[in-house]
């Protein structure tokens, strides 16, 4: 048996905040082969960043190894002398981490960043170090490596950039250990299929041991042989990632994988009550019992061992035997769950303030025509000084959302997607185009607008950070627009304003609190609540689930679906991932820099034909389940520019590129049997039969 | 009515009992961090203090000459000795340091009311009106302060409330400025675009959900604006300018005791080192307003 490339025994690492000690990561183990991919998976607050720094030698200046030790190559790492690491970084252990453009050096060209680690290591001279530079950008696919290496960082898009690190983490020939920090995260989901496929290819040739550190889950699926679940510094079950996906021991890594809409699953997700415990208050017994659904007595008193279940399957958990043989049952059932759901929305007591609703009979709640939204239009003195040329975000789109249903709306980064929204809001003002909210007009800044217009239509934010005041109090927040739109007195909006939290499920004693005593997922239900107080007939939600962990996501996105149901509103839900959208949505539709480029029923959504921009789009989301095919439909990676390309948008990335006529001439709408529209030259029939072809 | 009355009294208690609890851990975190700020903000205190209460506890009146007692170097009588008039010097100090509180505390308060403002609303409004205003502070902000004040002193005469004019105009730009920068990046915020979104007035916007977060960093700029005009009242009262003559006065004294600086240092001593105390004080203070602030985005 050969020694690990690294191997981590019973690692403890632990932080001083305020003269006290806390562990963020307890009495972890682990060994990484050569040639081996492990993936640690784990939700914010799981140590797992942690983890990477301690691997790395990275830690901060407040943080120490308190127990246990590191062996890299067999070499006690832990005790190694800075010289002896900086001789190993970049050279034999690496690390691509999660943010590409603060990882670069800004003033150095792509080129040089790469040589200069061949010169620090002296496995080459400066010429030869440059013309290895320009060999491994080509190895990770960049087009033009010679360009790409006298370019700077920031003229390089975000996959290009992910590309160029990981030239840079593979540019050693003595590479042993390759660290890798969420490497896709901060990316598109089509670059992320990419990046992902380099890797794998990666993979078969470098022979080094691979760290593979994530929250995705369907991304380790794809990526790793063995993965580590990791929760409030501890791994839960540890497991080949076969096993791991198709018989997890944990009620945790269960519940996890149940907590992830797929696509073309509309059954309720399985949410996580409670949040992941903070470095504060960690539980004296299994960490995971304040929020297991089987957790007994003694899981709260005695911490489980990390038990061997089967060869090679680790599980920390005091009754695993009995979800081995399966006669422990706590996934609810989808039935199960939609009863959960529907007792929550006869409890609540929010109704009052809906009961006097108007009972309008309009069917269409939101009617945009041909929205065109530019930015950058300056004064008449800064055209003449030449500033950079006006950006159409938004460019002729049209939509309409029906009473109570929602419109998903997917895209990715710079689709203009959340400019849409803020247009629609007045935050950003339309330039051309006209936008009707219950059949009336939408002109101007909110301040402009008439109460009812603002009352009708309201907005959950991405970010829950920023979305909540931190220096008022929830009650304060909640309590304003019951005031302003709907002229409650004082008492009258303190009750409506527990109520209100009361509906999205929160405790009515946290209207005394501020926002940072609150979790992520709890800021969210509270900005949810305040879209809701004014009642409106439509909430703009711009991506309101995709900073949250995948277990507080389902609640939420349950909680959205629940509130609708009761309370008839519409939503226009923006989001650049296609499977969340497709859980929630009624009707989906595709944008792309700036055009809708598809859209039609959610149902029928998934089958063929597709714009192949959609077609690209459902290829690339990482499945959560290792047996699954990868589908080979990849884009190029995007250009950074803001010139938009002539005739179709898409046809410089199209795989299904005709020739000619894309290049000069728009596509045309085109209808499906079912019903959907899209816009590409290629007719239905042809392009069905071209994507079911593929698929199969 | 009574029962909601109740209500929220019961509610707001715990908010109260853990914000000063909050307090007392934030202050032994910054005496631990940095001890000499703390000391700073006491010695502010103390001075203040004096200012207040120490008038009317000097036993001589900072006026009354006593040619008898001339350039008495310090004993129990006089601690800080007495002048070329037979002046006790401590009383002068003293008397000397409520007037300086009392103007340059007016002076910075007025500025930095009427910066927030300002701030503000440019910050927050932005277009032609930012652009217009800016430009006007940035042409304030080339004038050399002490120039602009002697011009100020011809033109509306030598007075006290000229010098107040002087320090309003002089710092005005300045805590525009630092109160704009914090209304940009705070309007981007969503939390604000939900406030817009929920149709709440200008003042609601500008007050209620802008202003906390202004606070702090207008409360160290405060405090910086309150040292720099010390040192400036100081420099003025050196130069015979902004006070009457008889009237105790820090600049003035150091002025007048250059004269008679080799037969008694004393004289010069004591008022320059209280300008210097305090001036230290007070800069020391901010830093500690700084970094409680830093604390308090940390947690």
């Amino acid at each position: 048996m050969q020694t690990p490339i690294l191997s981590i025994e019973h690692l403890t690492v632990a932080y001083r905040l305020q003269g006290e000690w806390f562990e963020a990561v307890c009495d972890i183990s682990l060994n990484v082969d050569a040639a081996q991919t492990y993936g640690i998976v784990g939700e914010s607050g799981s140590g797992k960043s942690t983890l990477v720094q301690a691997v790395m030698g990275y830690l901060s200046a407040n943080g120490a190894v308190q127990q246990g030790a590191i062996y890299f190559e067999g070499e006690d790492w832990l005790r190694a002398s800075r010289q002896r690491r900086e001789q190993l970084w970049g050279a034999r252990l690496s690390m691509v981490p999660q943010d590409p453009l603060s990882a670069l050096n800004p003033a150095l060209t792509i080129g040089e960043q790469i040589a200069e680690i061949l010169v620090c290591h002296r496995y080459a001279s400066r010429r030869a170090a440059q013309a290895r530079a320009i060999e491994m950008l080509r190895r990770v696919k960049l087009p033009d490596p010679e360009g790409i290496a006298r370019r700077y960082p920031h003229q390089l898009s975000g996959g290009q950039q992910q590309r160029a690190l990981i030239a840079m983490a593979l540019a050693s020939p003595e590479l042993r250990l390759l660290v890798l920090d969420e490497p896709t995260t901060s990316l598109d989901v089509t670059t992320e299929a990419a990046i992902l496929d380099l890797f794998a290819e990666l993979q078969d040739n470098h022979r080094a041991a691979t760290l593979f550190v994530t929250h995705n889950l369907g991304v380790v699926a794809r990526m790793c042989q063995r993965v580590a679940v990791l929760y409030a510094g501890e791994i839960m079950e540890d497991a080949p990632t076969e096993a791991l996906y198709s018989a997890a021991l944990h009620p945790y890594t269960r519940l996890l994988l149940r907590a992830v809409p797929r696509i073309g699953d509309s059954a309720p997700l399985q949410a996580i009550a409670g949040r992941i415990p903070s470095l504060r208050q960690r539980p004296s017994g299994c960490v995971f019992a304040p929020r297991c659904p089987a957790a007994l007595e003694r899981c709260h008193v005695h911490k489980p061992a990390l038990e061997r279940a089967d060869d090679g399957h680790l599980v920390r958990c005091h009754r695993w035997r009995e979800i081995a043989e399966g006669a422990l049952r706590f996934e609810e059932t989808a039935a199960e769950l939609r009863r959960h759901e529907m007792r929550h929305v006869e409890d609540s007591l929010f109704d009052h303030l809906f009961s006097a609703k108007q009972s309008s009979t309009q069917t269409t709640v939101m009617r945009a025509e041909h929205v065109r939204v530019r930015y950058g239009v300056h004064s008449a003195l800064s055209r003449l000084l030449g500033t950079k040329p006006p950006f159409r975000a938004v460019d002729d789109v049209s939509m309409r959302i029906p009473r109570g249903k929602t419109l998903g709306l997917v895209g990715e980064s710079g689709s203009g997607k959340t400019t849409l929204a803020r247009s629609l809001i007045g935050l950003v003002a339309m330039e051309s185009g006209e936008a009707h909210l219950l059949d009336v007009p939408l002109r101007g800044t909110p301040r402009q607008r008439a109460k009812a217009t603002l009352k009708a239509m309201q907005m959950i934010f991405q970010h829950p950070e920023e979305s909540l005041n931190p220096y008022r109090t929830i009650g304060q927040t909640l309590r304003r627009p019951l005031v302003t739109l709907l002229g409650m007195s004082r008492a009258e909006a303190d009750r409506a304003a527990a109520d209100l939290l009361r509906a999205v499920n929160l405790p009515a004693d946290y209207l005394s609190r501020f926002p940072s005593e609150l979790s992520g997922g709890e800021k969210q239900r509270v900005a949810i609540a305040r879209a809701f107080a004014a009642q409106p007939a439509l909430i703009l939600c711009d991506e309101p689930v995709s900073s949250l962990d995948v277990s507080v996501q389902a609640a939420i996105l349950n909680l959205l679906a629940q509130l609708q149901a009761q309370y008839d509103v519409a939503y226009l839900f923006i989001s650049h991932d296609l499977a969340v959208v497709g859980y929630l949505a009624d009707y989906i539709a595709v944008i792309y820099r700036g055009q809708l480029v598809e859209r039609g029923a959610a149902q029928s959504f998934f089958a063929p034909p597709h714009h192949p921009y959609t077609e690209a789009l459902i290829a690339s989301i990482p499945l959560p389940d290792p047996k699954a095919k990868a589908r080979r439909v990849r884009l190029p990676d995007d250009q950074p520019s803001s010139v938009v390309p002539s005739g179709c948008r898409f046809h410089p990335r199209c795989p299904r590129y005709l020739g000619e006529i894309c290049r000069t001439h728009e596509p045309p709408w085109q209808r499906d049997q079912q019903g959907r529209f899209y816009r590409c030259h290629i007719p239905p029939h042809e392009l069905a039969a071209l994507q079911t072809e593929n698929g199969a | 009515m009574r029962a909601t009355t109740r209500l929220s009294a019961a509610r707001s208690t715990p908010t109260l009992r853990l914000n000063l609890t909050r307090r007392g851990r934030l202050l032994r975190r910054l005496w631990h961090d940095a001890p000499f700020s703390v000391i700073g903000g006491i010695g502010v205190l103390l001075f203040l203090i004096v200012a207040l209460i120490g008038p009317y506890l000097t036993p001589y009146h900072p006026t009354a000459n006593s040619l008898p007692d001339r350039n008495q170097p310090p004993s129990l009588v006089h601690p800080f000795g007495t002048d070329n008039f037979g002046r006790d010097i401590l009383s002068r100090i003293i008397h000397g340091g409520r007037n300086i509180f009392a103007l340059t505390g007016t002076a910075t308060l007025i500025a930095v009311g009427l910066g927030l403002v300002i701030g503000l609303h440019v910050g927050y409004l932005g277009g032609w009106l930012d652009q217009i205003v800016m430009r006007l502070i940035d042409a304030l902000l080339a004038l050399p302060a002490l120039l602009l004040t002697l011009v100020l002193l011809g033109a509306l005469g030598n007075s006290r409330f000229t010098v107040l004019v002087a320090i309003v105009i002089l710092y005005v730009p300045i805590v525009t400025r630092v109160v704009r920068s914090v209304v940009l990046d705070v309007k981007t915020k969503a939390y604000i675009e939900a406030a817009e979104i929920s149709g709440e007035s200008r003042f609601h916007i500008l007050f209620r959900e802008i202003l906390p977060a202004v606070l702090p960093t207008l409360a160290v700029e405060g405090a910086l604006r309150f040292s720099y005009a010390i040192f400036l009242v100081a420099s003025l009262g050196f130069l015979g300018l902004g006070v009457a003559r008889p009237e105790p006065d820090w600049g003035l004294m150091v002025s007048e005791a250059r004269d008679w600086y080799a037969l008694s240092p004393h004289m010069l001593f004591f008022p320059s080192a209280a300008i210097v105390a305090l001036v230290v004080c007070v800069n020391l203070m901010a830093d500690g307003l700084r970094r409680l602030l830093e604390y308090s985005e940390v947690d």
